[in-house]
């Protein structure tokens, strides 16, 4: 038995959602094929940060395009998406990170986003349980938090709505040439197949230069006020980051529950999804260092999760050269609940044979070097695990 | 047999509760006509396991936010708050 | 702060005492480890009205050197011989050669209208509120579920002054009378049960009867009984109500155990699949007291290298099993009691997530992804035990803190020395 289909996307994480909703609407006919919980992988462990990010040209361009497109969104969202405009405060330790705040401030409103620097006493006024001598910080009010789950849940009901079928659960046995095979033997053919599963998208195809980078989070008992916006520190300036070894960063959201969620980590190698102690424990000193009212806050959960890594920190989306009826949406690392949506508008305008927003060639699978600004960011996107 | 003698006085939202030794802290709020916490949605709620699993007890105890009030015994001048 | 001993038990119940008392006797370095104040677990709490072999352990335990650690919370095992606990509010590190977790067990709560008002608690909730001073005398009290426990705390409730309006056993009266037969072969624990009777004869017991909603304005005033084809309505001021026990599998799990059927698995030295790790209690099979005293006279002999003794005690053991396996038949849910809960009953207490909400998932997994069940502080342990029964979920796999703990607790714990990192 085949069904025939213009567009298979294969996983409903929040990627594939939006990947299925954004084709729908454009009247492609639409499949979406999940073998677990509709946002059960990365889209869950993820912090549900939507971030204006600066790492590259490229990176700000996708960030900013799809933190538009969520903002357009918001007000149709369902209650338990949980979506809060509490923006971002860019947090620095001193007059150092301080000019990094200047830099990034230049940097947003050559975007259009409008952002505002508080001083020492302003940024004690924001949120008063920071630690008193932090510097200033940058605050990007466009910035929000929702979580990740039931976002990906509302836009694969769109998807439905508007025509998409849902195969769920069911396990991908292969996909190619325009055939896509599930457990139980069901076939489906497809002019474009989109691969959206994450990390786990090399199970299908090998050679992706994608790894994974494991994350860890905790959230908090209700403490409503204690942390007023997400929170991420600019320390990486001074620490020895790099992209081999693992990292922790400070990064603190609260909820509309009134819980805190703490980050982040970031770790390559690790395949396990144990929780990592030496991590967790410098993870969340780290948080202390800035916020220290969370020691005496009550953890409830830890989590761990993969994020999909590329070597150039931007996701991968286009056709896949191998076999053109491959066409990827994933790598997406620690932004991939912010870049959902845009990657959504990329991948329907591209299929459907229309002009793309925002210039796709950054992110083709096959893809020159791309120029990093002056620091790499492990601290936002939240660990996003 | 209660023993006015070796009684124990706290407070539950501002009002005078006395206890014998040995008394946990959801069982005065309770002695206090009250319940131990509103529920997310609003419901009032009060203990349910008895022994500290449940959450259903959870209470301000000097200050401190979500003590579980059936675990914790009564001491001399304790301030408790409850929703 | 960091202890270290020959041999941690965790659980200060009748199997944590007897573990801890028989090992301190072969000259180890011995610590008792649990999260209530006093010794006895949810069984022998409180000094007041305690049975003959809780006085007799309990002033083993007061006469022993055994280091008693209460109000200590157990919530993480970072490394083999290592245990992080958390002790007014500070974080402790305990390191054993061996290990005897006995945890216990806690009641399984099956959700019906009304069962989140103040005043419906469980069997052995009431029970242990009223041993924490809560006063009963002349409270009117209906006595509902399953199992042992009813009739107990039914007798204990009694003899603070309660007034017993009804005790309702979901089971059917023949299971009960065929239970009651082979208790011949139990004698104490026949004896027992008819004293707890006697303590309660003014209270009408209705077999195959269970609660099916339960009303009033901010706390319980009356509760409507099924029992057949018949409901009625008795007004009462607590409702009691506990179906049966669920081993606390926690640690269990965390320390990676092999669980067979829903509980621990052992051998005759209740040695767990993983080593320098033993178990006796409730976790191994819901056996009641006097199994447990014995499980934990052999984990604690096993665990101080005294295997020839504990075996001598083996024989004892194997004649109860066939207790546990009567008790558990007896004590089977009748799949109506899935019945009583409505759309809009709240199966998960700290998120409040209805049943109605719950019926459109697939898994608990996905239950909890996209309601919040099970996310709430008690982390599942009251709200997942009822939806296995409802839904036939199974749970998902333990990750620590395996209690909420501090921030700063979790920020303590020990690390792996072989292993470093480079920190931010």
């Amino acid at each position: 038995m085949s069904e025939t289909w213009d567009v298979v996307v294969l996983g409903a994480g929040i990627v594939g959602a939006a990947c299925a909703r954004a084709c729908s609407l454009r009247g492609l006919r639409t499949a979406v094929v999940e073998s677990g919980a509709i946002g059960g992988g990365a889209t869950a462990a993820g912090m549900g940060h939507i971030v204006v990010m600066d790492d590259s040209e490229p990176q700000l361009a996708l960030t900013r395009y799809s933190q538009q497109l969520w903002m357009a969104l918001s007000d149709r969202l369902p209650p338990q998406a949980e979506f809060e405009s509490c923006g971002t405060l860019w947090v620095a330790a001193d007059e150092e990170e301080m000019q990094e705040v200047r830099r990034k401030q230049r940097v947003y409103a050559s975007l259009g986003v409008a952002t505002e620097i508080l001083d020492s006493r302003a940024l004690r006024e924001a949120e008063p349980h920071l630690r008193p001598e932090m510097a200033g910080a940058l605050l990007v009010s466009s910035d929000a938090v929702l979580y990740p789950p039931c976002a990906a849940a509302w836009l694969l009901e769109e998807a439905i709505h508007f025509g998409a079928k849902l195969y769920a659960p069911r396990t991908v046995v292969s996909a190619s040439a325009g055939h896509v095979r599930l457990d139980g033997g069901t076939e489906l053919t497809a002019e474009h197949i989109v691969v959206a599963c994450g990390a786990d998208s090399v199970r299908l195809i090998p050679e992706l230069p994608l790894r994974k980078r494991k994350g860890h989070l905790v959230i908090t008992d209700r403490y409503p006020g204690l942390v007023r916006h997400q929170l991420v520190e600019l320390g990486y300036l001074k620490s020895a980051h790099s992209l081999t070894t693992d990292s922790v960063a400070f990064n603190a959201q609260p909820r509309r529950t009134g819980q805190i969620l703490i980050g982040s980590s970031r770790q390559y190698g690790a395949e396990h999804t144990a929780v990592d102690h030496a991590i967790l424990k410098a993870m969340l000193a780290r948080a202390q260092l800035y916020l220290p009212a969370l020691g005496a806050c009550s953890a409830i959960r830890v989590w761990t999760g993969f994020r999909a890594a590329t070597p150039d920190k931007l996701p991968l989306i286009g056709p896949w050269p191998a076999d053109e009826t491959l066409f990827l949406a994933t790598g997406h690392e620690g932004l991939g609940i912010t870049t959902s949506l845009g990657t959504g508008r990329l991948v329907a305008d591209a299929l459907s044979g229309a002009a793309t927003e925002i210039p796709l060639e950054p992110y083709l699978p096959v893809r020159g070097p791309i120029e990093h600004s002056s620091s790499t960011h492990p601290a936002a996107g939240g660990l996003h695990a | 047999m209660p023993d006015p003698a070796r009684s124990i006085t706290l407070t539950v939202n501002g009002t005078m509760v006395r206890v014998q030794p040995g008394t946990t802290v959801a069982a005065a709020i309770l002695i206090a006509g009250g319940y131990t916490r509103t529920s997310v949605s609003g419901e009032p709620r009060a203990p349910l396991c008895g022994m500290g699993i449940c959450f259903e007890c959870r209470a301000s105890i000097g200050g401190k936010l979500h003590q579980r009030s059936c675990q914790i015994l009564c001491t001399q001048g304790m301030d408790v708050r409850t929703p | 702060m960091k202890k270290a001993f020959d041999v941690v038990v965790a659980g200060a119940g009748p199997a944590g005492i007897a573990a801890a008392v028989t090992a301190a006797a072969q000259h180890r370095r011995v610590a008792l480890v649990d999260d209530n104040q006093r010794p006895g677990g949810q069984i022998w709490r409180s000094g007041a009205s305690l049975p003959r072999p809780a006085r007799v352990w309990l002033s083993r335990l007061e006469a022993s050197a055994v280091e008693h650690l209460s109000g200590t919370r157990i919530f993480d095992h970072p490394a083999p011989g290592v245990l992080c606990a958390e002790w007014n509010e500070t974080a402790m590190e305990l390191h054993y050669e061996k290990l005897v977790f006995a945890t216990g067990a806690r009641e399984l709560f099956l959700p019906f209208p009304g069962w989140t008002l103040p005043n419906v608690m469980g069997a052995g909730g009431l029970d242990a509120m009223v041993r924490g001073g809560l006063p009963v005398a002349g409270k009117r009290v209906v006595v509902a579920g399953t199992g042992p426990l009813l009739l107990a705390v039914a007798a204990h409730l009694a003899a603070r002054g309660a007034k017993i309006v009804a005790i309702c056993e979901q089971a059917p009266f023949a299971r009960l009378a065929k239970f009651a037969a082979q208790m011949s072969r139990y004698p104490g624990k026949l004896l027992q049960g008819l004293a707890y009777r006697l303590a309660a004869r003014h209270s009408r017991l209705y077999c195959g009867c269970w609660p099916i909603s339960a009303s009033g304005s901010t706390a319980l005033e009356s509760l409507t009984l099924r029992q057949g084809n018949r409901t009625w309505s008795v007004a009462c001021d607590y409702l009691a109500c506990g179906f049966h026990l669920v081993p606390n599998l926690e640690l269990a799990e965390l320390l990676g155990c092999r669980i067979q059927d829903g509980f621990v698995a052992v051998d005759d030295l209740q040695q767990t699949s993983v080593a320098n790790v033993y178990c006796a209690g409730e976790p191994t099979g819901i056996g009641g007291v006097e199994m447990a005293l014995v499980e934990g006279q052999i984990a604690g002999l096993a665990a101080s290298g005294s295997a020839e003794a504990a075996r001598k005690l083996i024989p004892q053991r194997r004649r109860m099993l066939g207790f546990v396996d009567a008790l558990r038949r007896t004590c089977a849910l009748n799949p109506e009691l899935r019945r009583p809960a409505a759309d809009t009953t709240l199966v998960c207490r700290c998120e409040d997530v209805p049943f109605g909400t719950l019926r459109e998932h697939t898994s608990w997994r996905d239950a909890k992804l996209h309601t919040r069940c099970g996310m709430g502080p008690c982390q599942g342990r009251i709200c997942g035990a009822a939806a296995e029964f409802l839904f036939g979920w199974g749970p998902d796999a333990v990750r620590p803190p395996i209690f909420p703990a501090l921030v700063s607790s979790l920020a303590a714990e020990s690390t792996n020395p072989n292993k470093s990192m480079e920190d931010a």
